[in-house]
């Protein structure tokens, strides 16, 4: 009685968020055969589920978060691909075998290919190692979006939000909704990390002071948070009372089915190390999305999933060679990651990386280098901001010398 | 089966009261209720068993095998040891025999093993040998450089602390044991031949009374008019690391011990955790649970010696308990028989492994002081859920699944525990009264995300139970 089930299907894919569900819809619209679609949570769309703001979507649609995965969702199930929600991939049972479960039980599901699309999650506070008491009140922004958006919660009474990337301005709009005032937003960095208009708008109209360069060094209060003690860079301290704390930002890329398989990650990202054809280490296995790098738009990993879907076709239809990997890709700091970031022989090349910055870097000039040999030279012209996107060319891809090192890729 | 947490207290006179159910005073109080005849009441300040040092601890089943020779702490250790793994197997606390190595980092440190070893012999412990660096590095390739010796102690093993508690004090209350909960004692006035306890409560009164406070057994003997002892807290602060980690450490790593205490350990966990620490710092503050960023860097340096891979790890939590530390090596057990009452106090860094000892030798102390305790009966059989990771999660259980689809709906992604194992939770004889508590029950919440996918739902499923209803 203890044996799984078993079926098999012609393409797996993990996560029914923007990135799954714009891979399965292709795949299954360009007939790939039996392409099936698995997420842990009972309802599809991944993140966009619990974001209630209009963000979404193709320029100038402003979708909500439950408008666009629904949408998602329905072309996935309109193209013909099969979408079994409340259905957790545990680990795997072969190269390209997992193991899962849901209400109707463990299964074991053989996949011609499987496609990783799990995303991301937002680190808590713990592992930011914050020190302190441990009391009720503390939450990442996908849980405020949860208890707010989903569940109708209260959200306390004087919150204040750690983190000024767009995300940590999603959480204000959260809070705003369940009728939390938030009494500041807390950066190490010098700046906010939203669009000016943004971050002007939340400061004089939303009237949230935006405390700059300093760091929360300790939580306070049992068994509700009363407050956190902060410490500005020029040793200033203070303590900001409150009843609720928002860590924003800080993700990570959620790899631990790829962990689990032995799958290559990359030391930048986190996340599976992948080729401008989103091939990972293992022959069969595609990653998409946030579990490359956390965390872009939703366009961005629908995007993605779409370019995947071509990929995933050849090698449906294609003679089957994995390519082995060639050189990988390096960033030095204040870069901190780089993705794709593994080059294979017979990748596209017309492809774009996407890279992360520690730091503001003002019109950087991105140097793209292997073994002392310089492959490709750009100006970003705007600045570099940490958690969002800075896009470089692909363009070089073609010099690199697969038998070389790292193509090292840094700010001059 | 009777649970209260809010509203009066029952009228009638206890035969025994328990002051405190943390793993003391619930083992304690599973003992008496071996005894049917006995009307038993355990008595506890906050909303739910074990929040106190019980639930922060380092989770260590120890053999007893570095106790002060002679000293109750090690008669208790060793007996409650063998005693509880029994206990564990019968109604299935998540146990592991791993296995402890006492790792010389230095010349020192290495002539110490032959004398540590001597200790254990003379605590009745013969099972340690003495390993050299090569025999150590193949045992755990993972150990940091330098190391030159250790001493293993193959019977230290790892438990769950959250069930050991649980399962004492629910096997109390279905042998019937009154459980009064929010409801801390703040004064106990002689009536005759009863106590009479103030409580938040109300008044509860009782023939014999077991004073198992903990970091308060100072205050509630000076209710008694004892003044034998202080209690300092000493507060250890710990690091808990993903199951990504669990890779990297195979045995309990100890560290060779000082007179500070037993040192910075690196241990797996049976959940497949790894801990590190605890810190040993003397603090005047009993509530003083919070982690600092002192004890953490601290934490993290000691780490990265004893296994630099560790540190590349993700933190899961960070968490800090208090020792109950009296100025001695030893307990600070005590009968009153002018009072027909019982201290089980300072039972500082051993009180998890030695709980059952305690509670049997603290029943002794009863009858020595006259409560009539007739004769033992069986306890009903109890099984607890299996939390370990050497335990099959129901969810991946085809059986179970197609009997209760509930067990399938998985709803902590991290630690996998689906809404069957929430619901039985909430129904049981000891029913969790927080987020707090309900992952303890199941390790929903406890994992790598720490709430963030799970936290709004498993408050919705807490706020619609009908224990909170009834709160
Ligand atoms: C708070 C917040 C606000 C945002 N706001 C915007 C916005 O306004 N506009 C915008 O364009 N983007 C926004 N984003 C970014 C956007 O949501 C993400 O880029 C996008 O969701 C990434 O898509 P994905 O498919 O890679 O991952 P996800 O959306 O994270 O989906 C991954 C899915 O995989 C599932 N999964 C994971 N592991 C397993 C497993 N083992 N078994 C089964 N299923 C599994 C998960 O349940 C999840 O549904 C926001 C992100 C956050 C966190
Ligand atoms: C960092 C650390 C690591 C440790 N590691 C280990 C280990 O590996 N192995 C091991 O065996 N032991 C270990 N211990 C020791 C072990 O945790 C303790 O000895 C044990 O938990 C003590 O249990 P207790 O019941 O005496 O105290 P507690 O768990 O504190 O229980 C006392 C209870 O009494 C209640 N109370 C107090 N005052 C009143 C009142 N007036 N009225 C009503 N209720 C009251 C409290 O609320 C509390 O719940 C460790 C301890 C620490 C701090």
């Amino acid at each position: 009685m203890n044996e799984p089930s078993a079926r098999s299907v012609d393409v797996l894919v993990v996560g029914a968020g923007p990135a799954g569900l714009a891979a399965a819809t292709r795949l299954a619209a360009r007939g790939a055969g039996r392409v099936l679609v698995l997420d842990r949570e009972q309802q599809p769309g991944g993140v966009p589920r619990h974001c209630e703001q209009r963000g979404f979507g193709p320029p100038g649609r402003w979708w909500t978060g439950p408008e666009y995965a629904a949408r998602a969702a329905e072309a996935a199930v309109g193209a013909g691909a099969e979408l079994s929600c409340g259905t957790t991939a545990l680990g795997w049972a072969g190269p390209t075998t997992l193991d899962t479960t849901g209400p109707q039980g463990p299964e074991r599901i053989t996949a011609r290919t499987v496609v990783l699309a799990t995303g991301a999650r937002e680190r808590p506070r713990s592992a930011r190692l914050v020190p302190g008491t441990r009391p009720a009140g503390v939450l990442t922004t996908g849980e405020l979006q949860q208890t707010v958006h989903l569940y109708g919660q209260q959200a306390g009474r004087r919150a204040v939000v750690v983190g000024a990337e767009p995300v940590a301005y999603v959480a204000l709009d959260a809070l705003r909704r369940a009728g939390t005032e938030t009494v500041a937003m807390v950066t190490g960095l010098p700046r906010s990390q939203a669009h000016a208009a943004r971050a002007q708008w939340a400061r004089l109209v939303g009237r949230v002071p935006l405390l700059t360069g300093a760091e929360v060094v300790e939580v306070l209060g049992r068994p509700r948070l009363t407050g956190l003690r902060l410490r500005r860079h020029d040793g200033r301290g203070a303590v900001l009372a409150c009843d609720t704390v928002v860590f924003t930002g800080d993700f990570t890329p959620d790899q631990v089915l790829a962990r689990q398989g032995g799958i290559a990650l990359d030391a930048g990202t986190r996340g599976p190390a992948v080729d401008a054809a989103f091939r990972t280490s293992h022959p069969g296995v595609f990653a998409v999305g946030s579990v490359l790098h956390a965390a872009e738009s939703a366009r961005v990993a629908a995007h993605e999933g779409a370019l995947a879907a071509r990929s995933v076709l050849c090698h449906l239809t294609g003679p089957g060679r994995w390519p082995t990997a060639g050189a990988t890709v390096r960033v030095e700091p204040p870069l901190r990651w780089i993705a794709p970031n593994r080059l294979t022989a017979g990748a596209p090349t017309a492809c774009t990386f996407l890279l992360r910055t520690d730091r503001f870097l003002a019109r950087p000039l991105l140097r793209v280098s292997q073994d002392g040999r310089t492959l490709h030279c750009e100006r970003l012209h705007r600045t570099a901001v940490p958690g969002r996107p800075v896009p470089l060319s692909g363009t070089w891809t073609a010099q690199v010398d697969q038998e070389g090192g790292a193509v090292r890729v840094e700010v001059d | 089966m009777t649970v209260t947490s809010s509203g009066p207290l029952p009228e009638e006179t206890y035969d025994v009261a328990v002051i405190g159910a943390g793993v003391v005073g619930a083992a304690i109080a599973r003992e008496l209720a071996r005894h049917r005849g006995l009307r038993i009441a355990l008595v506890e300040a906050a909303e739910d068993v074990g929040e106190g040092t019980s639930k922060a601890n380092t989770a260590i089943l120890h053999t007893g095998f570095d106790a002060a020779p002679g000293s109750l702490d090690a008669r208790l250790t060793a007996d409650g040891s063998r005693r509880l793994a029994r206990y564990a197997a019968e109604v299935g606390i998540p146990v592991e025999r791993v296995g402890a190595l006492l790792v010389a980092w230095d010349a020192e440190q290495l002539a110490r093993l032959p004398e540590l070893a001597g200790k254990a012999e003379r605590n009745g412990y013969h099972d340690t040998r003495l390993l050299d660096a090569d025999e150590l590095h193949a045992l755990e390739p993972r150990l940091g450089p330098g190391a030159l010796g250790a001493l293993e102690v193959p019977g230290e093993s790892i438990i769950c602390p959250w069930t050991t508690t649980l399962a004492y004090a629910t096997h109390a209350v279905l042998a019937g044991t009154d459980l009064h909960l929010n409801c801390p004692v703040n004064g106990i006035r002689q009536d005759g031949d009863r106590h009479e306890l103030s409580c938040a409560r109300g008044r509860l009164s009782a023939r014999y009374l077991v004073n198992a406070a903990g970091l308060s057994a100072d205050t509630v003997d000076a209710m008694l008019g004892h003044h034998d002892f202080t209690v300092t807290p000493r507060r250890g602060q710990l690091i808990v690391f993903d199951t990504f980690a669990g890779d990297l450490v195979r045995h309990i790593l100890l560290p060779v011990p000082t007179a500070l205490g037993k040192g910075v350990l690196v241990a797996p966990t049976v959940y497949g955790n790894v801990l590190l620490g605890p810190t040993a710092e003397d603090l005047p503050d009993k509530r003083a649970t919070e982690s600092t960023a002192g004890g953490l860097a601290a934490l993290t340096g000691k780490g990265r010696r004893i296994l630099p891979a560790l540190l590349d790890e993700e933190v899961t939590a960070v968490y800090a308990g208090l020792r109950a530390a009296t100025g001695q090596d030893d307990y600070r057990i005590r009968a009153h028989p002018e009072q027909r009452a019982v201290t089980a106090g300072g039972i500082r860094s051993t009180g998890l492994t030695a709980s059952m000892g305690i509670a049997a030798h603290v029943t002794g102390l009863l009858a020595e002081v006259g409560l009539d305790l007739g004769a033992a009966g069986e306890l009903p059989p109890l099984r607890m859920p299996p939390l370990g990771r050497t335990a099959a999660r129901p969810c991946r259980q085809s059986g179970l699944v197609a009997a209760d689809p509930e067990y399938g709906t998985v709803v902590c992604h991290c630690e996998l525990v689906s809404r069957g194992e929430i619901r039985d939770a909430l129904a049981a004889p000891v029913p969790p009264r927080s987020p707090a508590g309900l992952r303890r029950r199941t390790r929903a919440g406890a994992g790598r995300c720490q709430g963030a996918w799970c936290g709004a739902a498993l408050r919705d499923l807490l706020e619609r139970s009908p224990v909170r209803e009834g709160v």
